[in-house]
């Protein structure tokens, strides 16, 4: 065999050698991702004999169970992929200004998990960006949330939309939450 | 192997081996790929830093330069990572499985001795039993999985029952993704 190695295309949907993209549930964004970044291998693998969906030549009849339940794996795949798109539209990142004493408060950022953001290594990010105190915990719903110790709502909401592109701006959310029972106004 | 095991996530130990134990890595690699020597300096300078990561379950992995090369099972045989086996196939001996076989092998099946003689399939070499093989598949460029002959390719072609060849790694697999991360 040749020396040299050889170069070989992965797909960047799931990762597989385009060739085997035909096995896995998510083919139909497979396909479109190669035919944006490989078109001379879309037209090689997807395209003989015209059908553009089951590939391989002659393989179709031995296929048709299989290529049934890919149908049904693709669709399910498909409403998966919906869903945890319209969750990221509809849900916001919320970061909480609470005050803990009078002049003492701390940040809580909400949800950033729909994002697919890690949360222990952004809290981690937090704390060295911002020289504070950053954990996650979990708070009295019972969800996970990243507290930053010191007011840094602003700063948060920069460096969030600095570092996760894919967050849009219109889906953070400040809030400031004041202590209650407390008669007497914010000095 | 890697269907339960996260490389990530599962990591007991992470060092850097000392020179002695590199040497043995690399003879060890190439008493078993020979056709390894072309690329060995280039895949492993000298110079450069092995690290092994141990994970549960007596896995460990070869890394260089934060690219994982190489895992084993214990202290038996050294098996290249897919990634590594793509860019050189010739690596390892070749057994190709038809096509109806591809989609249980990308879950992580074992191959059965019938995958292996059926019409689609070939063996064209003669091996014993307990070698690295490279899976190939009916009618696909690259390999999809690295595995261990449970029979020698003769007792495969005559039993032609019950497993054949032990899925290791393969496309999918928890080690495949984090190759990817």
């Amino acid at each position: 065999m040749t020396d040299a190695p050889k170069n070989v295309v992965y797909c960047g949907v799931c990762t597989f050698p385009p060739e085997y993209c035909e096995f896995g549930a998510s083919l139909p964004r497979c396909q479109k991702w190669l035919e944006a970044n490989h078109p001379d291998l879309f037209t090689a693998l997807y395209s003989v004999g015209g059908n553009v969906v089951a590939g391989e030549k002659g393989a179709l009849d031995e296929l048709d169970s299989d290529s049934k339940k890919l149908a049904k794996a693709i669709g399910k795949e498909e409403a998966k992929l919906k869903r945890v798109q319209e969750k990221k539209a509809s849900t916001m990142i919320v970061i909480k200004r609470i005050e803990r004493t009078k002049k003492k408060r701390v940040t809580s950022v909400l949800n950033l998990e729909v994002f697919d953001v890690e949360l222990k290594k952004a809290a981690k990010q937090f704390a060295s960006r911002f020289a504070c105190g950053s954990s996650v915990s979990k708070n009295n719903q019972n969800l996970e949330e990243i507290v930053i110790q010191g007011d840094v709502s602003e700063e948060v909401k920069a460096y969030i939309l600095q570092t996760w592109k894919t967050i849009p701006e219109k889906n953070i959310q400040l809030i400031e939450e004041k202590k209650k029972k407390k008669p007497e106004e914010e000095v | 192997m890697f269907k339960k095991v996260h490389p990530k996530e599962d990591i007991a130990s992470q060092s850097q081996v000392k020179s002695s134990v590199q040497r043995n890595i690399r003879t060890k690699l190439l008493d078993q790929m020979p056709e390894l020597e072309k690329h060995l300096d280039e895949l492993m300078p000298k110079k450069a830093a092995l690290t092994v990561v141990k994970l549960r379950e007596h896995i460990s992995l070869v890394v260089v330069n934060g690219e994982v090369l190489f895992f084993n099972h214990f202290d038996e045989a050294y098996y290249p990572t897919l990634k590594l086996l793509h860019k050189y196939p010739a690596l390892l001996p070749k057994l190709q499985v038809d096509r109806g076989a591809i989609r249980f092998v990308l879950s992580g099946a074992n191959i059965m001795c019938p995958g292996l003689t059926s019409p689609g399939a070939r063996m064209d070499v003669s091996l014993p039993e307990g070698r690295v093989v490279a899976i190939m598949a009916e009618g696909k460029e690259h390999a999809l999985a690295v595995g261990i002959t449970k029979m020698s390719t003769d007792d495969i072609r005559q039993v032609n029952k019950g497993h054949g060849v032990d899925t290791i790694h393969y496309l999918g697999d928890q080690l495949w993704k984090s190759l990817f991360e």
